[in-house]
């Protein structure tokens, strides 16, 4: 909401002189009210002899790429003045604003006599635009004939010592979409008088103005049409009325058009204009039935829905209520006989069509937060005063005014209330004093009569409906800067939860171990599962679509991390980084196989237990993955001698690391799965149960992503973790060592962690600890057969281990490696 | 060699003569401090201390001295032969110490070659801030509270007082995923937790609920279409406006030092009434220090309780929420909101592991 400060002046009797408030402080008395200052638009600046004058002659130059005039202009000096002009939106005899030589309008922009299209141009005539009233460039401003005489100050008529604010309005506050409300809020803050431009009294007349029938009493609340006729369809709005228009953000049109346009500025009333003579019977105001067509305003033939509001006559609708008008009964250059029309419509049903039809409209935006529904006979009475005070014609004595209108609900509260929210107390009497300032009519009651207010809220403020509202105002206008500051009671609290360390813990130990963390983005484009060779039917194609993604082919809920982490390691790599190694953790989308709908268990009272978990339930699982990337060199080359590129064993290390940063020991397993290579992907499994994958990709998936070769990864579901907590403690012994070696041949396509495994269920309890040192192929051993050498760590808890016990329990296990895998020792 | 003659006049046993003690002594020095090195030093050891040295000789001629001249002349033997020990001893250690400073010194490298082998990890700074101000509120007493990012819109708008069809609904920009109607959509705020948290918990209920947050603005610099937010809730008997500003003053300060606090203006939140907006004196401001706006809050609305089955009569609150990466950028001077988007190593490693 855009408004000069001059138009709020209008109607709150600020003090005049030196005690006249600032306009920063006006802006800022907005901003402690709860109305938010987007910006303050100061006018001008303007120096020098900017004037009014009237044309005296206009001749056309001929022979250039434009029109050209040249113009005797006549401002009060001696002789006319020659200006050279490039509008044509102007008549011999009209008055224009003038910039003399000498004059510096807004920018800097200095004017000079110049000579241009042969002739010397001794001044300039300004269009709004350039003295920054609007944005029109279209022509010039010509002022209506009794707006001044030449050689007036043009400064002053046009009000360039003003200046516009402008003003975000939150959903509650509709009653400040006008200038009517926003001089409310002022006063207020102020203290000073205030005239309610919507309490005008209107004449009585009992006679209707049109027949109006409204067969949906739940979607319009009150219809009200007064008629004008013998208005000349020629007239022009007056230059102050297509000013405050303008400054306030929308573009003058036509005196019918402007009226309308002026009185929702100033009112808050939206209204719309019929030319009568093209209605044809009675109107009636009703839902849209199936298969209905309207041609609105801009041309376009819109299929209506059932849930659309409309207004019809005899053909038909011919208005889509509170959003556009039709074309049919549109005003023309020949209108001559209007029907103003003035309606409170349902604030959600006007949100729903707006939204349809994909039209928000100035009006849209005041009916969806609740137009006063005291306004209508106001609204017209002024729009129609304004068309016949500037367009000639009279109106018509009747007035149609329809519609149930129901009372706004009283609200009890306890006087003490806001001192009891605010946590302070306010001086006696402040609750009743604000709650009258803004309009509220209140009674005190209760125990003594002192103990309760019953408030009745004004009717343009349909937001009042419970203590807490009441409570608000009254804490806003006595000043949020006055509730003091202090500490609620601290409660004993338990601190993180596990799970929240164990996510610290893996974040701090992953970048302890060089990986550097990125938030990974959850949309993701169904081409990247076929880039990542997922078969038909895989769980990660089965994804949550959004209905209005930023970006059209990136549409879908991320069900794994991978997509967003390669993305961010691909424009590592872009911008010139070559040893990238990422994390990521967050949340992905997996839908559960057969979903039920999301039930509604309303809002009045706490849902019962099984609405919540059905609630709960219709929500796709939606799991905390950690996932790791990395390509390049893990460990570079130096002057220590040669790097080491990044490969499969350092992505499932990252798994590993993560397994221990959890507490919890990750089992690995050889498995074939997209987007990995399929000789070189691991699955992590915690109780045989599969939590993530890690390895390298596969290599067409490196050509489909443009990645850098032998691109590494791995992902993990870290809800599948379980938790850990008191750690058993191991018992350490005392005792020396004792250390044994044993290489082991078997064949090629044996697991080290299967052989590793065997050996450790050989050894008995003796073995402390078996690592795996060395492998072999080649010749040595034959064809498809490796050789793992291993290093047995022997020791005993409670006394030295003898060479025999330990040489025991290693040919036990060599033994069982030899049961199970059918190893041979290698001598 | 002579015999045995107790009447034997020790002056007459040259080697035993106390001069020739001396010489012995002194020949020991002075060969000892001319070794250059150890290997030198144990080359000239066997002349003075080895069996063939002087006083390993003039100890054989002590019998030869009648027997009350021995005792003084051994005495005079052992003090030499003492002396001279310990002039090898003393050189030995001072060559020592002169060979080990060698080695070390020619062991020395340059200790400021780089060791950039490994590569050096770093945390993003949003969750580096996420966790520092849920430390501050877990240090209040409060728990941190979390939820799904894709919500239930009963959660996410219906329970916190968003009507259908309500401007205050459709101003969130919300992400809605198919089907038409599904109930369903991308969190727009982490308030939804704090409905999940007074669902879930006892009263009273003191929460902060960190996490991701989405609406359907384009990518640039001042606006992301996936950000963070952090929203606090206190619902407990008593709880007024003053604890709000108390508890954002005491926040503040833990932020931005001291000097800071918070001023409340008047806003608009479905779920809160009254509802403001803060703002945070900031010290390092650019510019100078100001106020910066700071996210949205307010006492919760008494619709919002009874949605949760909380009497209103009994039970008051208040709840606040602030955008993350809004206040890292103007906590840590980050001009470009892409910059916290895009993980660019460069951008995430000058943060280290916090922020």
């Amino acid at each position: 909401m855009r408004v000069p400060v001059s138009w709020l002046r209008d109607h709150v009797a600020l003090p005049e002189g030196s005690a006249t408030p600032t306009v920063a402080q006006i802006a800022d008395a907005f901003v402690r009210a709860g109305l938010e200052v987007e910006a303050v638009h100061q006018l001008g600046p303007v120096s020098g002899p900017l004037v009014v004058g009237r044309v005296l002659e206009i001749e056309e130059l001929t022979g250039f790429a434009k029109p050209i005039r040249y113009c005797l202009v006549d401002d009060d000096e001696s002789a006319p003045r020659g200006v050279i002009c490039g509008a044509t939106n102007f008549a011999v005899g009209d008055l224009v604003v003038l910039a003399r030589p000498g004059t510096v309008l807004p920018g800097d922009f200095a004017i000079a006599a110049r000579t241009a299209y042969g002739r010397t141009s001794d001044g300039m005539i300004c269009s709004a635009a350039e003295l920054r009233l609007g944005d029109d460039h279209t022509g010039i401003i010509v002022l209506t004939a009794d707006a001044a005489v030449p050689g007036d100050s043009a400064v002053e008529v046009l009000g360039l010592d003003d200046a516009v604010i402008e003003l975000a309005i939150t959903p509650d506050r509709g009653y400040c979409l006008s200038a009517r409300g926003l001089a409310r809020e002022l006063a207020i803050a102020f203290d000073v008088d205030y005239v309610d431009p919507g309490l005008r009294e209107v004449p009585q007349t009992h006679a209707a103005a049109w027949p109006v029938r409204i067969e949906d009493e739940r979607g319009c609340h009150r219809f009200l049409v007064r008629q004008v006729s013998g208005l000349d369809p020629a007239a022009e709005s007056p230059w102050w009325m297509r000013r405050r228009l303008q400054l306030a953000g929308m573009r003058p049109i036509s005196l019918a058009v402007d009226v309308t346009n002026y009185v929702m500025l100033e009112l808050g009333q939206p209204m719309h204009a019929f030319d009568a003579t093209k209605l044809d019977g009675d109107l009636v105001v009703r839902r849209a039935a199936e298969g209905e067509k309207l041609t609105t305003l801009d041309g376009v033939c819109r299929e209506l829905d059932p849930d659309d509001m409309v207004i019809c006559d005899s053909t038909g609708p011919v208005s889509l209520a509170a959003v556009m008008g039709g074309e049919s009964t549109e005003i023309g250059p020949q209108t001559t006989s209007l029907l103003l029309e003035a309606a409170i419509w349902d604030p959600a049903s006007v949100a729903r069509a707006a939204r349809r039809h994909k039209l928000p409209s100035e009006a849209a935006r005041r009916f969806e937060r609740g137009v006063d529904p005291a306004l209508p006979p106001v609204a017209a009475e002024l729009a129609a005063t304004l068309l016949t005070r500037y367009g000639g014609g009279e109106i018509l004595s009747g007035r149609t005014d329809v519609g149930a209108r129901s009372g706004q609900l009283s609200v009890v509260m306890p006087i003490d209330l806001p001192d009891r929210v605010a946590g302070r107390t306010y001086a006696r009497g402040a609750t009743v004093h604000r709650l009258s300032q803004i309009g509220c009519a209140v009674q005190v009651g209760g125990a003594d009569a002192t103990t309760t207010v019953t408030v009745a809220p004004p009717s343009w403020r349909p937001d009042l409906t419970q203590p807490a509202d009441l409570v608000e105002e009254v804490l806003r206008l006595e000043g949020y800067d006055t509730i003091p500051s202090e500490l609620p009671p601290a409660p004993p609290g338990r601190g993180l939860t596990a799970t929240q360390r164990r996510r610290r813990t893996i974040s701090r130990a992953l970048a302890g171990a060089g990986y550097v963390e990125v938030l990974p983005s959850p949309f993701v484009s169904a081409s990247t599962w076929d880039a990542f060779g997922l078969p038909e039917g895989d769980p990660r194609r089965h994804t949550v679509a959004l209905l209005n993604p930023l970006e059209s082919d990136r549409d879908q809920l991320a069900t794994t991390l991978l997509p967003g982490l390669l993305e961010a390691l691909i424009r590592n790599v872009a911008r010139g980084q070559r040893e990238v190694a990422l994390y990521g953790m967050a949340q992905v989308v997996q839908p559960h196989a057969n979903a039920a709908a999301m039930p509604d268990p309303g809002v009045l009272g706490r849902p019962s237990d099984a609405e919540v978990a059905a609630l709960i339930g219709a929500l796709p699982g939606q799991p905390l993955h950690v996932g790791t990337v990395l390509a390049g060199q893990w460990e570079r080359s130096g002057w220590w001698g040669p790097g080491r590129p990044v490969t499969w064993a350092d992505a499932v290390q990252a798994a590993r690391l993560v397994g221990h940063a959890a507490g919890v020991e990750l089992a690995v397993r050889a498995v074939a799965m997209p987007p990995w290579h399929p000789g070189r992907c691991a699955q992590l499994q915690v109780d045989g149960q599969p939590v993530g994958f890690a390895g390298e990709l596969h290599p067409a998936v490196v050509d489909a992503l443009g990645l850098p070769p032998r691109t590494c990864a791995m992902e993990l579901d870290l809800d599948g973790l379980p938790l850990t907590d008191r750690h058993p403690a191991p018992v350490v012994s005392p005792y020396p060592p004792v250390l044994q070696d044993v290489a082991l041949v078997v064949d090629a396509t044996v697991p080290a962690a299967e052989l590793t495994a065997t050996l450790r269920r050989g050894a008995g309890e003796l073995l402390e600890d078996v690592r795996l040192f060395d492998v072999y192929t080649g010749d040595q051993i034959g064809a498809g057969k490796r050789s793992l050498a291993f290093a047995l760590r022997f020791r005993a808890p409670d006394r030295t281990l003898t060479a025999a016990e330990a040489t025991a329990a290693r040919d036990a296990a060599v033994t069982a490696a030899i049961q199970t895998h059918h190893a041979t020792l290698r001598s | 060699m002579s015999g045995t003659n107790d009447a034997y006049d020790p002056k007459q046993v040259a080697a035993l003569t106390p001069e020739a003690l001396a010489q012995a002594v002194e020949d020991a020095e002075r060969a000892f401090a001319q070794a250059a090195d150890l290997e030198e030093l144990a080359a000239v050891k066997p002349a003075h201390l080895g069996d063939r040295s002087p006083l390993l000789t003039a100890r054989r001629e002590i019998g030869a001295l009648p027997p009350k001249a021995r005792a003084e002349a051994g005495k005079r033997l052992n003090s030499s032969r003492t002396a001279v020990q310990s002039a090898f001893d003393q050189r030995r250690a001072a060559l020592g110490v002169e060979r080990d400073s060698r080695t070390l010194r020619e062991e020395a490298v340059d200790v400021t070659l780089p060791w950039d082998r490994v590569p050096v990890g770093a945390r993003h700074p949003i969750t580096a801030l996420c966790e520092r101000i849920a430390d501050v509120f877990v240090a209040m007493g409060y728990e941190v509270a979390e939820g799904p990012e894709l919500e239930a819109e009963w959660f996410n708008f219906d329970a916190l007082n968003f009507p259908k069809d309500h401007p205050a609904r459709t101003m969130q920009d919300s992400f809605y995923v198919a089907p038409e109607g599904s109930g369903m959509v991308l969190r727009t705020h982490t308030s939804p937790v704090q409905i999940r948290a007074l669902l879930e918990r006892e009263l009273p209920v003191y929460v902060v609920c960190p996490g991701r947050t989405f609406r359907t603005d384009a990518l640039d610099a001042t606006h992301t279409p996936v950000f963070h937010q952090i929203e606090g809730l206190a619902v407990d008997k008593g709880i007024t406006m003053a604890h709000l500003k108390g508890t954002l003053d005491a926040f503040a300060r833990a932020m931005f030092g001291d000097t800071s606090r918070i001023r409340l203006r008047p806003s608009f939140f479905p779920f809160t009434e009254p509802s403001a907006e803060p703002d945070v004196w900031f010290p390092e401001k650019k510019g100078g220090p100001g106020w910066v706006e700071w996210g949205g809050c307010g006492m919760v609305n008494p619709n919002v309780l009874r949605a949760c089955g909380i009497d209103p009569d009994v039970y008051s609150g208040f709840a606040f929420g602030m955008g993350i990466e809004r206040t890292l950028m103007f906590r840590n001077g980050i001009a470009d909101m892409r910059d916290m988007v895009e993980g660019d190593v460069r951008f995430t490693r000058a943060f280290g592991m916090e922020a």
